[in-house]
C-alpha cells in the first residue's frame, strides 16, 4: 500500500511528461489549432470588411469566439488514440485514479495547444485593431478560458468516446458549455476597452474555470469508466 | 415509493390504467384554459397580442421543469442503477426539447408586436436557445452509443453536468440584464399580473404539465416494451 501511494506522484509526472510531449509533436502538435485559429483570423476582415473601425468593435468578441472553435480541434484526438489501443486498460492497473488520469491528460492537452492559443490572443486582437494596452489583460482572460475550454472539452471528448461521430458530436456537446467564459471573457475585454470595472467578468471567468477544474475530472471519470466497462 | 414503482412491470400495472384520465384531464384543461385566454381582457398596453403569453410563459416553465425532471431521472439512473428511471431520462428529452422549441417560437411572435424584432439577444433568450441545444445534444448523444446501458450511463453524466445550466440561466438575466422583463408571477410580494391574466395562466400551466405527465407516461412504457421486445428477440436468435 505504501509503495503505492509513494508512486502516485511519479505515475502522474511521467504521464504529464508523455502526453505533453505527444501533444506537442504527434500530427503537427499544437501547430493544427494554431493554423486553424490564424486562418480564422484572417476571414474575419475578409468577410466583414477591412474598416479598422467595425473591426476593432468586434475583435474582441470574435477572438473569443475563435479561441473557442480552435479548441475544438484537438479534442477528438484527447482520448480516441489511448481508449483504442488499450493505453487505458493498462493505466487503470496503475496508482492513479481514473479522475486524475483525465484531468492529467486535459492540462497535457491545455498546455501543448490551449496555452499556445492563449499566448496568441493578444497578438489576433492586436492586428485586428484592439489598443496595445489590452494585451495583458487579454492573456490573463485567454489563459483562464482556455482552461474552461480545455476541461470542459475533455468531458465532451469522454463522453462521446467510442461513438464513431467524433468530432462533430462533441462540438455539438461542448459548445453549450462554452457559452459562460465566451460571455465573460468578451464582456471582460469589452469593460475593458470602455474603461468598466474588469473585477467582475474577471472574477466570474476564473470561478467558471475553478469550477470546470473541480467538477470537470468527476464527470470525466465516470464517463471514462463507463466506456472501458 | 420510487423503488417500488423502479420495477418496469410494475410500473406498467400501476399507470397504464390511469393513463387515459392523465390525457383526459389535459384535454380538459386545455379546453378550459384556451377559453379562459379568450374570456381574459386585452391588456391596456399590448392588447390581443397579450394571449400569447398563455402560451409562451407555460412551454417556457416546461422548458426548464423537464429539464429539472430529466436530471433527477439521470441522477437516480445513474447512482441507483434503476433501468426505469434511465428509460424516464431518456422519454423526458424529446418532450422538453419540444417544449422548449415552443417557448423560442411563440416568444419569437410575441417579440414581433412587443418590441419590434423577431428576436432580441438578451440574456434569458440566448440561455433557452442554448437550453434546446443541449436538449439536442443530449438526444445526438443517446443516439449515437448503440449500447443501451452505455447510453444511458453516458447522458445521465451529461444530463448532470448541464444541471450546471439551469442556475446560468438564471444568472444570465442578471448579468446581462437588458430589455427581457423580470419575474412578475413569482415574487416574495405576490404576483404583480392582475388576477385576470393570472388565471388562464394557471389553468395553461396545469395543462401543459398534464400533458407533459401523459406523453411522458406513454413514452416510458414504449420504451418498456422496446426493450421487452428486443430481450425476446436477443433471445430467440440465440436459440
Amino acid at each position: 500500500m505504501s509503495t503505492k501511494i509513494n508512486a502516485a506522484p511519479h505515475a502522474a509526472l511521467s504521464l504529464l511528461k508523455r502526453d505533453l510531449g505527444l501533444s506537442l509533436t504527434r500530427g503537427g502538435g499544437p501547430l493544427l489549432a494554431v493554423g486553424f485559429y490564424l486562418t480564422l483570423m484572417a476571414m474575419i476582415p475578409l468577410s466583414l470588411g477591412s474598416d479598422s473601425g467595425t473591426l476593432s468593435r468586434v475583435a474582441p468578441g470574435l477572438t473569443w469566439l475563435s479561441l473557442a472553435l480552435a479548441s475544438l480541434l484537438s479534442l477528438e484526438r484527447l482520448f480516441e488514440r489511448d481508449y483504442e489501443d488499450g493505453l487505458f486498460d493498462i493505466l487503470r492497473l496503475g496508482p492513479l485514479p481514473m479522475e486524475v488520469i483525465a484531468l492529467l491528460k486535459c492540462l497535457a492537452q491545455w498546455m501543448g495547444t490551449g496555452l499556445m492559443l492563449a499566448v496568441l490572443t493578444p497578438f489576433v486582437m492586436i492586428i485586428l485593431g484592439a489598443p496595445v494596452d489590452a494585451a495583458f489583460i487579454s492573456l490573463i482572460a485567454a489563459i483562464l478560458g482556455s482552461l474552461s475550454f480545455a476541461i470542459i472539452g475533455g468531458v465532451g471528448a469522454s463522453l462521446s468516446l467510442g461513438t464513431r461521430k467524433g468530432g462533430v458530436l462533441i462540438a455539438l456537446l461542448v459548445l453549450p458549455f462554452y457559452v459562460p467564459p465566451v460571455i465573460f471573457g468578451a464582456g471582460l475585454m469589452q469593460a475593458y476597452l470602455t474603461g468598466a470595472p474588469v473585477v467582475q467578468a474577471l472574477s466570474l471567468l476564473s470561478a467558471y474555470a475553478l469550477f470546470a477544474l473541480a467538477l470537470g475530472p468527476i464527470a470525466m471519470g465516470a464517463a471514462l469508466k463507463s466506456a472501458l466497462s | 415509493m420510487i423503488t417500488w414503482l423502479a420495477n418496469p412491470e410494475r410500473f406498467t400495472r400501476v399507470f397504464a390504467p390511469i393513463r387515459p384520465y392523465i390525457g383526459g384531464l389535459a384535454a380538459v384543461l386545455f379546453v378550459w384554459g384556451l377559453y379562459l385566454c379568450f374570456a381574459s381582457p386585452e391588456d391596456y398596453q399590448q392588447g390581443d397580442t397579450v394571449r400569447i403569453m398563455y402560451l409562451h410563459v407555460p412551454a417556457a416553465w416546461m422548458a426548464m421543469m423537464v429539464y429539472l425532471i430529466m436530471g433527477i431521472a439521470s441522477f437516480f439512473g445513474l447512482i441507483f442503477r434503476h433501468a426505469l428511471a434511465d428509460a424516464a431520462a431518456k422519454a423526458a428529452a424529446p418532450i422538453g426539447a419540444v417544449f422548449t422549441a415552443l417557448a423560442l417560437i411563440t416568444g419569437s411572435l410575441w417579440g414581433k408586436p412587443m418590441w419590434g424584432t423577431w428576436w432580441e439577444w438578451d440574456g434569458r433568450m440566448t440561455s433557452v436557445l442554448v437550453l434546446f441545444l443541449f436538449y439536442i445534444g443530449y438526444i445526438a448523444l443517446h443516439a449515437s452509443i448503440d449500447d443501451e446501458v452505455r447510453a444511458a450511463k453516458s447522458t445521465a453524466i451529461l444530463a448532470l453536468v448541464g444541471l450546471v445550466n439551469l442556475p446560468v440561466i438564471k444568472f444570465s438575466v442578471d448579468w446581462w440584464n437588458t430589455l427581457h422583463q423580470g419575474a412578475s408571477v413569482v415574487r416574495m410580494d405576490g404576483p404583480t399580473i392582475a388576477p385576470d391574466m393570472l388565471w388562464p395562466l394557471l389553468v395553461m400551466a396545469l395543462a401543459f404539465k398534464a400533458l407533459f405527465v401523459w406523453l411522458w407516461l406513454v413514452r416510458i412504457d414504449a420504451e418498456i416494451i422496446t426493450r421487452r421486445y428486443r430481450t425476446l428477440r436477443a433471445r430467440l436468435s440465440f436459440q
